[in-house]
């Protein structure tokens, strides 16, 4: 166990993914810096847009709403040249436990997923877990079945094709 | 590193293989799609007993059925194990890539930080 997180810290970040269960997966991956900057990153909408759509994505934020308290809803809104229309993510945030746990409903599709985040702590280093847990076995399937990833259904797979359109899209 | 398929679901895989009458119904569907009618035919059994085979290879993913009207087709894979495999590597490569630039967005706010902490104690 030791020696595992020995190598896992000189080895860099590496992220995992892992299918835990019949409707439910889940990413690890450790960051470099305490837990309350991980989480403001994943909690304010200014840090939030730095880091949510990464260039190889090939789309923008065009709005970035977040109400981050329990209860409070969000709304990202994202944008693509060859897109007719911005695509929208949307929900709900169930639990906001600064700086350890963050819980959200996905509701942009049908029987969408609920993403939990925990950040722990060690060292001066954060561990970040996150679930996704789908309603059902069905839903999962479905949502691999699509080829939308984490909730995002149809739009994601008309962004495959584009991603898979890009010259660089195979080496990132 | 990524681990795309639990136990669980070799074990399932393995029950499903155990069985000679099972193993024929992969090798009969390799070289086409077919009804139940036409397995329990062609294995000499009743419907009732095809059925109950093809529902344990269908939980193992190893086929997948399709009911059009009154016949249920079965095929081979299909949604099976390497589109789910196909999904995970995706679904990973997706947040590997916002980490990678989560992790510059961490370092300048500690960045930050330090030089705001510097400057307080100056």
């Amino acid at each position: 166990m030791d020696a595992q997180r020995a190598s896992e810290q000189t080895q860099g970040p590496i992220t995992t993914t892992d299918r835990r269960s019949e409707r439910e997966v889940v990413v690890t991956r450790t960051f470099n810096g305490p837990a309350r900057i991980v989480f403001d990153a994943w909690t304010k909408p200014e840090l939030l847009m730095k880091w949510w759509t990464p260039k190889s994505f090939g789309i923008t934020f065009i709005s970035c709403e977040a109400d981050v308290r329990a209860g409070g809803t969000y709304r990202f809104v994202f944008g693509h040249p060859d897109f007719d229309q911005p695509m929208a993510f949307f929900g709900r945030y169930l639990e906001v436990e600064p700086p350890r746990r963050l819980v959200w409903t996905n509701e942009e599709g049908e029987e969408g997923s609920v993403t939990t985040v925990t950040f722990e702590e060690r060292d001066g280093k954060t561990l970040l877990v996150l679930h996704d847990l789908y309603p059902s076995k069905a839903a999962l399937d479905e949502a691999m079945a699509s080829g939308g990833i984490g909730g995002f259904p149809e739009q994601f797979e008309q962004l495959d094709i584009l991603l898979g359109s890009l010259p660089s899209a195979g080496s990132a | 590193m990524v681990q795309f398929y639990p136990a669980a679901r070799f074990d399932t895989s393995f029950a499903a293989i155990s069985d000679a009458t099972r193993r024929g119904v992969l090798e009969q569907l390799g070289r086409a799609d077919a009804s139940i009618t036409e397995l329990a035919e062609r294995f000499d059994m009743t419907l009732t007993g095809m059925k109950k085979h093809v529902t344990l290879l269908e939980q193992a993913g190893l086929v997948t059925t399709v009911k059009v009207g009154r016949v249920r087709t079965c095929r081979l894979g299909g949604r099976g194990l390497e589109e789910e495999a196909a999904w995970i590597e995706r679904y990973r490569q997706m947040w590997a890539s916002r980490f990678d630039e989560l992790d510059k967005v961490v370092e300048q706010l500690k960045q930050k930080e330090e030089s705001n902490g510097r400057t307080a104690s100056e």
